[in-house]
């Protein structure tokens, strides 16, 4: 199907039935329960989940591939970004001019950019890199103050032209962001029983945004394209001996991978209409090397997992506090009850960028795979034909997902 | 050419702590080969254990003292820190004013230590992973290190003062002839130039004069050779890294009373100090020394005002783009060595 073998296929359809169905898995307590806190059913956090993990995705393509280390990408998204907004300032609310205009931007600057970066390899590009993505937010924050607004960041005003909208709504206030008149924001809810679905207009359009770039993912795995990159990962030198420049194939590499970041830039800006020269940030670049790494560098369903797992814990470990867990704990005796809270206590709320970088290096130094490896060797160990496996099987070969 | 000589200045001692920071990280990669992005961190690690040993210093007990009142009435508690009772209120206060250089002396240790685990816990196992996974990997320690010093101190900049015999202003010009006030440079940043010279010129000694550098120095030419002559290089380059931590750590140290130290301070110098080496050239330890002394004189000179008007914002970004054009015109940097990571 869509010019996939078979078990790509199914891949796209369990993604793709993951990402629709989304709104009921992430929901599986009752609002009442006190395991609600758990629940990552709401559209602001599902948006992340799926922008963030187009922008993994994108990374991947020239992370996984051709094994290049960008540190830098977070300038693209911040670039869609700011494009997208522009787009609602002077255009219309529309978000699909917006995100197209923020895909053709940020691939512009990526062509730039990739251009120079990608004449040196190794650590000397994740250091240019780093340069221009530092240069971009030092810009971003002084002189192009015009374009980006500085420190408070880009916002929609009242006396916005938007010459195929309108300036301001019949109450006075600034219209919405829309598909064709589908509001972004407006968001369907469903009770059934204790629990209360909500299906956003929003992430249904970043979750079929993410199926289709996904798919693109796919294609350009298993084109000669992609397999020309791996063969760069390889072994760049061997390919240039055989005559063949491979120049084009990692800027080609790199400037969709650009795309892809603007993408998530311009479709975080469709769901919540500012930009801030922060999403630029060289931390910003380093959570998206972190997402693909924890899900897994050159694997296809690595860095939407990756995503997906950074993004939710973020989310539910910054919302827990003693209190909490002096709930959970209460069945302990006391004074080993205050011990436990004692030593939970930094790794969470805020202490959750402990956590991960904890995390991170234990996955770096014994996961290198990442959560797709994890996956794999639990398999492994659990399913009974393993000696058969170990015999028919080439040695490590790369993970096919 | 009195604004001049003041960018120069200017420039010097973030060009000092550039040039430390760079050395530290030219160590550990000339010797062991590791790109080490947690130095950053050990450069905030030692400024915070000035603010520690501020803290300490400055560890109180209560006492009432009859003879004042505060506006309600109430007998007055007064804070006299432990010091100050141990050993009088000259002596004691001296000490407590003092506590940044006396904290140097509780960093060097203290940062060796942490240098020496580093390497022993974590590095040594990353020699033979690709560079990709030892950026990743010092990456994440960057990270676990400042959120527990953000875990213990906050994540406010914490004002650490510098002795009060330093805190002033030293007019630099009346020296030469100028005007009085138009070379007025402080103090401290004069002493943190020196510092950091004397270090500098120390750890060059260190590698040129003693048998221990030689051995070292042969050992960063050919590893396997030196090791074939029955040398345990290893240990040896545990040391440098030791060394090179308490590099970062002193340059921490000092940089306490110019800026409030805070947790992300590492994070910030780190990439600076990534293209200072990149610059100098990977493996050059007096490439990296001169390219940070150039690139903060370098951007002091881009924050003057004639400049600015000239090319607005070229203060935020003069040093990423003298590392571009370095980078595209001379790969190997000011002063690359041949064959070190050439790819």
């Amino acid at each position: 199907m869509f010019g996939l073998n078979k078990k790509d296929t199914s891949l796209l359809l369990v993604v793709a039935v993951l990402t629709l169905c989304a709104p009921f898995i992430l929901n599986p307590f009752p609002t009442d329960s006190g395991m609600a806190q758990f629940n990552a059913g709401y559209p602001d956090l599902m948006q992340r989940f799926v922008i963030f993990g187009i922008f993994a995705v994108g990374f991947n393509i020239l992370f996984g591939l051709t094994g290049y280390l960008s540190f830098g990408h977070a300038a693209f998204l911040g670039v869609g970004s700011y494009s997208a907004v522009w787009m609602f300032k002077l255009l219309s609310m529309n978000v699909l001019p917006a995100i197209i205009l923020s895909v053709i931007v940020a691939g512009l600057f990526a062509l730039l950019i990739g251009f120079v970066s990608l004449r040196r390899s190794g650590i000397y590009f994740s250091i240019l890199t780093l340069a221009f993505a530092q240069m971009s937010f030092n810009l971003a924050y002084s002189v192009l103050t015009p374009i980006t607004n500085g420190e408070t960041g880009l916002q929609l005003t009242l006396d916005d032209p938007r010459i195929l909208g309108v300036s301001a709504t019949a109450d006075g206030s600034i219209p919405v962001t829309s598909l064709f008149g589908l509001e972004m924001r407006s968001t369907y809810e469903m009770a059934v029983g204790g629990w209360n679905f909500q299906f956003s207009a929003g992430y249904y359009l970043c979750a079929i945004i993410m199926l289709i770039s996904f798919y693109i993912a796919v294609r350009i795995f298993r084109s000669p394209f992609g397999l020309m990159l791996r063969a760069v990962k390889c072994n760049q030198n061997r390919m240039r001996y055989t005559g063949l420049n491979t120049r084009p194939y990692t800027l080609a590499a790199f400037v969709i991978s650009g795309m892809y970041a603007g993408l998530a830039g311009g479709l975080m800006a469709s769901m919540d209409p500012l930009a801030g020269a922060e999403r630029m940030q060289w931390t910003a670049s380093g959570e998206v090397v972190l997402m693909t790494i924890l899900g897994g560098a050159g694997t296809l369903i690595g860095p939407v997992l990756g995503a997906g797992f950074i993004k939710y814990f973020e989310n539910i470990f910054s919302k827990i506090n003693d209190n909490v867990l002096h709930q959970w704990f209460s069945w302990l005796p006391d004074g080993l009850e205050d011990f436990v809270v004692f030593v939970i206590h930094p790794f969470i709320g805020k202490g959750w960028a402990l956590t991960l970088g904890l995390l991170f290096m234990a996955v770096v130094i014994f996961l290198p795979g990442g959560l797709v490896e994890g996956g794999q060797r639990l398999r492994n160990v659990f399913s009974r034909d393993k000696a058969k496996d170990d015999g028919t099987h080439a040695p490590k070969s790369h993970p096919a997902e | 050419m009195d604004a001049i000589l003041l960018q120069i200045l200017n420039g010097l001692d973030k060009g000092s702590a550039y040039a430390l920071i760079a050395l530290g990280l030219t160590l550990i990669f000339g010797t062991l080969g590791v790109v080490n992005f947690a130095h950053g961190a050990l450069f905030m690690i030692g400024a915070f254990c000035a603010v520690t040993v501020q803290r300490i210093l400055n560890l109180s007990f209560e006492t009432v003292d009859p003879t004042k009142t505060d506006f309600l009435g109430n007998p007055l508690k007064v804070q006299s820190p432990y010091v100050v009772d141990w050993f009088g209120a000259d002596f004691g206060n001296a000490i407590i004013d003092w506590s940044v250089p006396i904290a140097i002396l509780f960093a060097i240790p203290i940062m060796i230590f942490v240098g020496f685990a580093m390497e022993r816990g974590l590095i040594k196992h990353f020699y033979k992973r690709p560079h990709a996974d030892q950026i990743l990997v010092t990456f994440g320690l960057a990270i676990v290190m400042q959120e527990i010093v953000k875990y213990f101190y906050g994540a406010n900049p914490i004002p650490t003062g510098a002795p009060a015999a330093f805190r002033g202003s030293f007019d630099f010009g009346v020296l030469l002839g100028f005007d009085p006030n138009a070379v007025i440079y402080p103090y401290w940043r004069l002493i943190y130039f020196g510092f950091a010279s004397v270090i500098i010129g120390g750890v060059f000694s260190f590698l040129q004069f003693t048998t221990f550098g030689m051995v070292v120095r042969a050992g960063m030419a050919d590893r396997e050779t030196v090791g074939l002559l029955g040398i345990d290089i290893d240990k040896r380059f545990t040391f440098m890294f030791g060394l090179a931590a308490a590099v970062a750590g002193l340059a921490g140290v000092m940089y306490a009373p110019i800026n409030s130290p805070n947790y992300h301070m590492g994070m910030d110098f780190l990439v600076l100090s990534f293209v200072v080496v990149v610059v100098g050239g990977m493996g050059s330890l007096p490439g990296a020394v001169a390219a940070g002394f150039l690139l903060g004189i370098l951007e002091s000179f881009a924050s003057m005002n004639e400049i600015k008007s000239l090319i607005p914002g070229i203060d935020q970004i003069i040093i990423y783009v003298v590392a571009i054009i370095i980078l595209l015109t001379r790969p190997r940097g000011l002063m690359g060595r041949k064959g070190v990571m050439e790819e």
